[in-house]
Parts: structure tokens; sequence; C-alpha cells
């Protein structure tokens, strides 16, 4: 840096940071043009209104919802709405029966059908497995020779399970087509017929189920991640573990055991008895049916074969989610208007507006033309956080709601904060008597340290709230870690190289007394070097001190060193130039 | 006033010193003072005015109504329970949901007849329900929890940048007094506790302690060195640095509390009550009082906290007794500043 001289590397810099906003610029036009994106950032529910969803809980077995049970699904429906994006959805109950959810624009189909997914989920042993498609009526399998179970059945994978009734329904079952009425829930206690519905990469499938051995609620947590190798590299497969609690450890265990036998007579790897698969079901569908390929005996299972990582993250969700026993009907859905008036984002950017003004004021008034790097800055800092904001709202369907259109307007005074404390930097060593490019410099090596440790404050509490808190909060955590990032970027990129290419300049360089680096007006001496630091005293201060600072005056004289007195008796005989400069511009 | 230059230029020499760090007691007498008031007054009031959000309320459907004016709808609640912040939206078409916190029986009675002149429909058109809250329990354990994780990872990152747990113990004391005193004053006002108002309020505290780190961050630089000086305490130094940031802590917070006051009187004068009262209002006072108690509270308690260390105390008595001897003699030779 310093061998190029920092006005080149300023200039690089500078031209670095022109290229993150066409980069960005250019990401969000792409985004607008495909349809997906637009320019304007994403409104949440209290500015934009949005779409209401109320929900009817269904607990297995029909029974009554408790109030436990409602909060329990409130908190789960809300896991579900925040894992879809930062987007804040308000979620309460109705009446003491109902789920009420709203969320910000239309929520997509996936969206939908997440917080409708209902989560009834179990593990069941397949028996037997086949096409999807129903088989035709001419080779139906005759009565007579219908499957006759001779024998109660021993375990939930024991054959003596499919009656003739049971492979009836499995012939006639066309899973390619799907029938679109809703079914009674299936009993946990007896076998079921049911399909895996096409996916992108395999046929629909039928099976004949045995009996639910795990339940979704013994599901403790799951995740997915690339699988890894035999060495612990990491292959390009994607896997999803499940972690199941004491009871499901158990009789995971248990199952496996059982399992992995008819994995091994099947032939092992190359074998296909289905008898060696576990089906995951999930309110009556089979979403996955892995075959065990090894005993499970601490509750932990990994999935693998075949996933995208979106596939993965789905089943990992599906998982997630499906540990409590509730299921959702949507009653009614429909659109709903801003819960907040217009009026008051209209205010709201209106007073921000004025608030701005003030501030643009004021740093002109604080800092002269220095004010102008400041309000510049907070520009580029502005237009870094508006494309972010934009670009979230496509990617992350990050939307602002009047919280977040608050927390930007605070977010001002703490940018600005940034230049502030490195201006007053540059000040401080201006007062030792340096020049303005070393100044430059010197301030920038101090200002950067506090920047950088006042700004991890914010990103730490950004992180972890994003990472614990649920709804607004998070929402909120967002857009503090956004402006902070924001802001880190332009007094990197662009406040200090402008200083450093405007501190070349004769303008500021001789410190005009518009410059806000005035030296004279700073009160600064050249520097002596010799005995460290010098405090110099400034010629008497033009206005007289009020009596109450004159014990602070009288404290300072006492500290003076020797040297720093001669100095000051000194000065005060020169005091006559100095002091002209010193009253011009108040 | 001078101009802020050379209110500055004194400030940095030392000639012009505020006694921060001396005056401490004072200004802990004054924090304790009102942190004590502003856990008694919302102790007093029965606690805080919380809004629908948290406690749940009444919620009034009103179809086929014909107009979707909400204010029609915000003034047939004010009607009967005035002051209040009814939530009114247009539900698809041609249906109003009003949305109130909790009613008496009689309350609900009259404000569905308000309703129902309000918005020209028959009576059977207007129904009323109870809504659960929607920042309910979950939202708060989870906000606070994360809270007090961030609280404390930002206590050990302070320790571990400043090199000394005093300066993120004082920090955090600091932080608690911003706090509780915007909490008082929010109980003061009677301004209803609103999930903006929370927002604001987690603002005030990120921003407290970021005030903090800016104004302790110098203080180490000033101290860093202090064992090898005889020039001041290390009282005096906590105190110089604190004044020399002064310029600082004071146009930081013009620059934050401009815009916020901005919708504070602005805006929320012309609208009345809403979500940009409550907010602004936890963020003017938190800013306000965040920069004072790193000021006052922090800064001197630092101070406090390190000045009875053995090795400071020597220190302390090194300067006394140069400025002694300085005092009583005065022939040092001294050389000109030259550049």
């Amino acid at each position: 840096m310093a061998r190029t001289g920092p006005k080149n590397s300023a200039r690089r810099v500078l031209v670095w940071l022109g290229v993150i906003l066409a980069v960005l610029t250019a990401v969000l036009a792409g985004g607008t043009m495909a349809g997906q994106a637009s320019w304007a950032p994403k409104l949440a529910l209290d500015l934009e209104g949005g779409t209401q969803m109320i929900l009817a809980p269904k607990v297995e077995g029909g029974s009554n919802i408790t109030e436990e049970q409602l909060n329990q699904a409130v908190a789960i429906i809300r896991q579900r709405v925040d894992g879809s994006g930062v987007a804040e959805a308000e979620i309460s109950t109705q009446s003491g029966r109902n789920v009420v959810v709203s969320l910000p624009g239309t929520p997509s189909k996936e969206t939908r059908a997440l917080i409708q997914a209902s989560a009834d989920m179990n593990f069941r042993p397949v028996l037997q497995a086949g096409a999807g498609a129903a088989v035709p009526t001419a080779s139906l399998t005759p009565d007579d020779k219908l499957p006759q179970p001779t024998a109660a059945p021993a375990n939930s994978s024991d054959v003596n399970w499919i009656t003739a009734d049971v492979y009836k329904k499995f012939e006639t079952l066309d899973c390619d087509n799907p029938s679109q009425d809703k079914q009674e829930r299936s009993d946990p206690a007896k076998p079921l017929v049911t399909c895996e519905p096409a996916s992108a990469t395999s046929p629909a499938i039928k099976y004949i189920l045995g009996p639910v051995e795990v339940k979704g609620s013994n599901i403790k947590s799951s995740s997915f991640q690339l699988q890894r190798g035999a060495q612990g590299a990491v292959t390009n497969e994607w896997a999803v573990n499940i972690q199941f609690d004491e009871q499901g450890t158990a009789k995971f265990k248990e199952v496996t055991e059982r399992l992995y036998q008819f994995y091994v007579a099947g032939g092992g790897q190359s074998g296909s008895d289905p008898k060696a698969q576990f089906a995951i079901v999930l309110d009556d569908q089979v979403i996955s049916a892995p075959r065990s390929l090894a005993v499970i005996t601490d509750g932990r299972p990994q999935i693998t074969g075949g996933f995208t990582e979106q596939s993965a993250k789905a089943l990992s969700d599906q998982l997630r989610f499906g540990a409590l026993p509730i299921s959702f009907e949507i009653q009614s859905e429909q659109q709903i208007s801003a819960t907040l008036g217009g009026e008051q984002l209209r205010m709201g950017m209106l007073a921000g507006l004025i608030g701005l003004l003030l501030v643009v004021v004021y740093s002109l008034f604080q800092y002269r033309a220095l004010g102008f790097v400041t309000i510049a800055s907070l520009v580029v800092a502005g237009a870094i956080t508006y494309l972010a904001i934009a670009i979230l709202g496509w990617t992350e369907n990050y939307r602002l709601s009047l919280a977040g259109v608050a927390g930007l307007i605070v977010a001002i005074g703490q940018t600005a904060d940034s230049f502030i404390v490195y201006f007053e930097r540059i000040r401080d060593e201006l007062r030792e008597g340096r020049g303005l490019v070393s100044a430059v410099q010197n301030g920038w090596k101090r200002a950067k340290r506090t920047v950088l440790a006042s700004k991890a404050v914010n990103l730490l509490a950004a992180l972890v709230l994003y990472f614990v808190a649920v709804g607004n909060v998070r929402g909120f955590a967002f857009t503090l870690g956004l402006t902070a990032i924001a802001d880190l970027i332009v007094v990197f990129m662009f406040t200090h190289p402008t200083l450093q290419v405007l501190s070349k300049t004769r303008f500021f360089g001789e410190g005009h007394r518009f410059s806000g680096l005035d030296p004279k007006r700073l009160g600064a001496v050249p520097l002596y070097r010799g005995a460290g630091r010098i405090r110099t005293p400034e010629d008497k201060p033009a206005v007289a001190v009020r009596a109450k600072n004159t014990g602070a005056v009288a404290e300072a004289e006492r500290r003076m060193t020797i040297a720093e007195r001669r100095l000051a008796e000194k000065q005060e005989q020169l005091a006559g130039s100095s002091k002209s400069a010193a009253k011009e511009g108040k | 006033m001078a101009s802020f230059a050379t209110f500055g230029n004194e400030l940095y020499t030392g000639k012009r010193s505020y006694d921060f760090v001396a005056s401490k007691k004072i200004w802990f007498l004054i924090a304790a003072v009102a942190v004590a008031l502003s856990i008694l007054l919302p102790v007093a009031k029965g606690g805080f005015n919380l809004g629908i959000e948290f406690r749940g309320g009444s919620e009034f459907t009103v179809s086929n109504v014909k107009t979707t004016d909400a204010t029609l709808g915000e003034k047939a609640v004010r009607d009967v329970v005035p002051g209040s912040v009814p939530r009114v939206a247009n539900v698809a078409g041609n249906t109003m949901r009003i949305q109130t916190d909790k009613l008496t029986d009689d309350e609900t009675l009259r404000i569905k007849d308000g309703l129902t002149t309000a918005y020209g429909v028959t009576d059977n058109e207007v129904t009323s329900t109870f809504v659960g809250p929607t920042w309910g329990a979950d939202v708060t354990k989870q906000a606070l929890l994360g809270l007090v994780i961030f609280v404390g990872l930002a206590a050990v990152l302070m320790a571990l940048y400043f090199r000394t747990w005093k300066m993120s113990l004082s920090a955090l004391a600091g932080m608690l007094v911003t706090m509780f005193i915007t909490a008082g004053v929010y109980s003061l006002s009677d301004f209803e506790v609103t999930p903006s108002a929370i927002i604001g309020f987690l603002t005030v505290l990120s921003y407290s302690l970021y005030d903090t780190v800016v104004v302790f961050d110098k203080i180490r630089e000033n101290t860093a060195d202090v064992q090898a000086s005889t020039r001041r305490t290390f009282g005096e130094e906590v105190n110089l640095a604190v004044n020399q940031t002064l310029v600082r802590s004071i146009n930081t917070m013009m620059v934050a509390i401009l815009p916020v006051g901005a919708i504070l009187f602005i805006g929320a004068g012309l609208l009345g009550a809403g979500t940009l009262r409550d907010l602004s209002l936890a963020l003017f006072v938190g800013i306000l009082i965040g920069t004072a108690a790193t000021i006052f509270v922090a800064a001197p308690l630092y101070a406090w906290l390190r000045q009875g260390e053995p090795d400071l105390v020597k220190q302390a008595k090194r300067v006394e007794q140069r400025r002694a001897e300085a005092a009583g003699k005065a022939d040092a030779q001294a050389t000109p500043a030259t550049a």
C-alpha cells in the first residue's frame, strides 16, 4: 500500500467500489428483467398487506385441541414460516381454536404447502413395493390366488399383514394419477397401502407398509449436509441426518436389526428385498423409503442416495417439522390490506427526510467541506443498502416493515459515526502538528481500530439475534447486520480513499478555512519531535472562559510542563496573527 | 460559545476540561436514583401498557361494507375507548378487520354498534371474536435468550479486545442504566408497548454498547502507557479521553437523534399514536441516555474500578510527587519546538 503511494491505491479502491456497485446493480437489473425481482424493495405486512390464512389445527384422533397444543401449533407454523425467508409473518390464535397466519405478499405454493403440511409423520417398514401404475383390470390377481395370512403377524415386517383386502387395494391403487379426495387418517396399528409420489428423479412407487414402528415425535432434530467419504473427505453427495430421542433410538435400533437381516439375506448392496426398506410416511404418503444398510444403535441414521441440495433440505425440513401430530386445514384465505395506514409510511419517510436534511446541515456546519464527504458517504451507504435490500427481497424474501425503516433511519446515525470518529482523529493528528497527508494516514490507522471494534458489537448483536430470535426480531437483526456491513464497506472503500485523494488537493492540503481541516483553527503547532507528544495550549480562547471553567483552565495550566509553559508565554507574545485566524468563521 | 473547532481544541489539550471522573459520585447517585425510579414507576403502575400483540384482544369483522375507509373504524373504536390504537385493515373485497386491545363485554357491544353505523351494515354483518397475541410467549422467550447470549458474548468480546474485564463490566453497567431509564420513560409516557417499541429497545441496547466501545477505545489508547508517565493519574487520563471524544460524542448523538427526533415530533405529532410514535420515543430517549451513560456512568466507573490497583496507586503517587517538585522549582531548560 505505502509502496504504490496512498493516492494511487486510493483510486484503485474507489474503482473497486464502483465495480461492486455496478455488479449489484447488474444483478438486480438481471433479476428484474427475468421478472423475478423488482427495483422497489419488498414491503412487509404492515406496509403492503398480504394474505391472511385461517388454519384449523386437527389432532390425531379428532379430539379437541388444548391450549397448550394450540400454542405449540403457533410455534410450529412460526418455525415453518421463518424457514422460508426473513419476511415477518404475523401468527396468532383466534377464538382459542384456530391459528391465523398473515403473510406479506402472496405466499408461494411451496410456502403454502409447508404451512399446511401435516405434521403426522411416522416410520413404517415396507412389506411390498411395486410400480406406481394401477394393475390393468385384465391382469388383476383372481380372488382365489390372493394372499391368505397363515398366522398372526409376529412383527411389523411379517408378510402375514398382507390380507386379501390389502392386496386388492394395492393392485388397484394408481399412484400416477392420485385421487385428490382427502382420506381418513390411517390406523397406525394396521398396514397401509400408499404411494410415493413421482419426483424429478424417480417415478411413482406404491407400497404395502407394515404398522407404525417409530413416530415422528421421536425425532429430536434433523439436518442436511454434504456426505463425508470413508476418509472424512467431503464428497458431492447430499445426505440427510436424523437424530432420535431416547425412545426413538431404542426402537430404531430394534427395527434396523431386523431390516438389516433382510438386507443381508437379499444380497446386500446388489439385493433388492423391499423388506429391507423403512418408509418415512408423512400424511399417509411415503416421502422416502431408504434401505437399512446397517444396524443403527446411536439413534443417528443418515439417509443418502440421489439427493440434490434442494431435495435434501426439503426432506430435512419435513422431518424436523414432523415432530408433532397436528395437521392444519386452511379454512379461509384472503387478501388483506396494509395493517398500518400508508400515511404512517409517508410520514415516516417525510420525517426521515427532514431528519436527513438536518443531518446534512449539521455536518456542513460542523465539518464545512468535509461535510460533503459525509453526505457523499451516506449517499453511497444508502445506495448499497438499497441495492442489498432489493436483492435480498428477491433471494431471501426480505421485506421492509415500518420498524425496519426506522432501523435504517437510526443506522444513519451509526454510519455517520464512523466518519465522525475518523474526522475527529484526523483533527487530533492535525492538532499534533502533522501535515494533512500524514494526518489522514495516521488518523485512519487509529480510527480503523475503533470503527472495527464498535461495528463488531453491532454485527455480534445482529448474528446472535438472527440465529436465536424468531419473528419480527429476526427481521430487525437482519436490518442491523445489513447496515453494519454496508457501513464498513463505505468507510473502508469510499470515505477513507476519498480523503486520501482530497488530502492531496490544495484546498484541503493547505487547510483552507472552509475545508474543515484548517490547522490554524485546530490550534496546531508544528510537531516538536523530541520529548514525545507535546501539548500546545492554543492562544487565549476568543471567548472569556466562564467562571465554572476557570478551575479546569487553572488545572490545565498547572499540568503543563515547564517547556510547555515557556512555549505558551512565547506564543502569547506572537498571538496577534493567529488570533485573527481563530476568530474567523464564527 | 466559541466555534466548535475551538471548543474541540480546548477539550483536546485539556485547557477546557469537564470533570466526569472526579465528580463520579454525583453521576452515580443521579443514575441510581433514575434507575430506581424507572423500576418503581412501572411497579406502581402495575406493569407496562402492553399492546394487543402481547396480550391478545378483540377482533371485529365487518362484511359487505359500503366503504373501506380505515379511519371510520378507528374512530368508531376511539369513540368508545379513547386513546386506544385499533388496527384496521381491509380484508379481501369489502370486509374490514378491526383489532383492538382487550375489551369489556359492554365496550364490545358499543363498538359493534358504532361499526354498524360507521360502515352502514346490518347488525349480523359485524362479528367479534378473541384473538391471541401475535407476539406470543415463544417470541419473547427467544428474544430474551438472544439478548442474554448477545450480552454475554459482547462482554467476552470487549474483555478480549480491551484486555481487561473491567471495561466489559463498566460498559454493561452503562448499558443497563440506559435500559432501565429508557423503559422507565416509556412507562412514564404511558405509550403502548408494541413489537415496534421492543425493536426500538433492542436498537437502543446495541447503540449504547456501540457508543461505549468508541469512547473506551480512546481511553484504551490514552491509558496504554500510563504506568510509564508521571504526567497524569489514571483517572485524569480517562477523563482526558472522555473530553477528547466529547466532540465526537455530541456530533454522533446529534446526527443519530435528528432523524429520530424529526419522526417523533413531526411524524407522531401529525399522526398521533401508532407504530412510529412508539418506536421513535424508545429510540429518542435511548440514544440520549445511551450517550450520556457512556460519559457519566461507564467511563467514571471504569476509572473507579481500576484506581485501586496497586500499580496505579503507585503511579498516582509519582504524579503527585512530580507536581509537588514542579511547583517547588522552575528552572528546567526547555527547547522551543521546531519542526
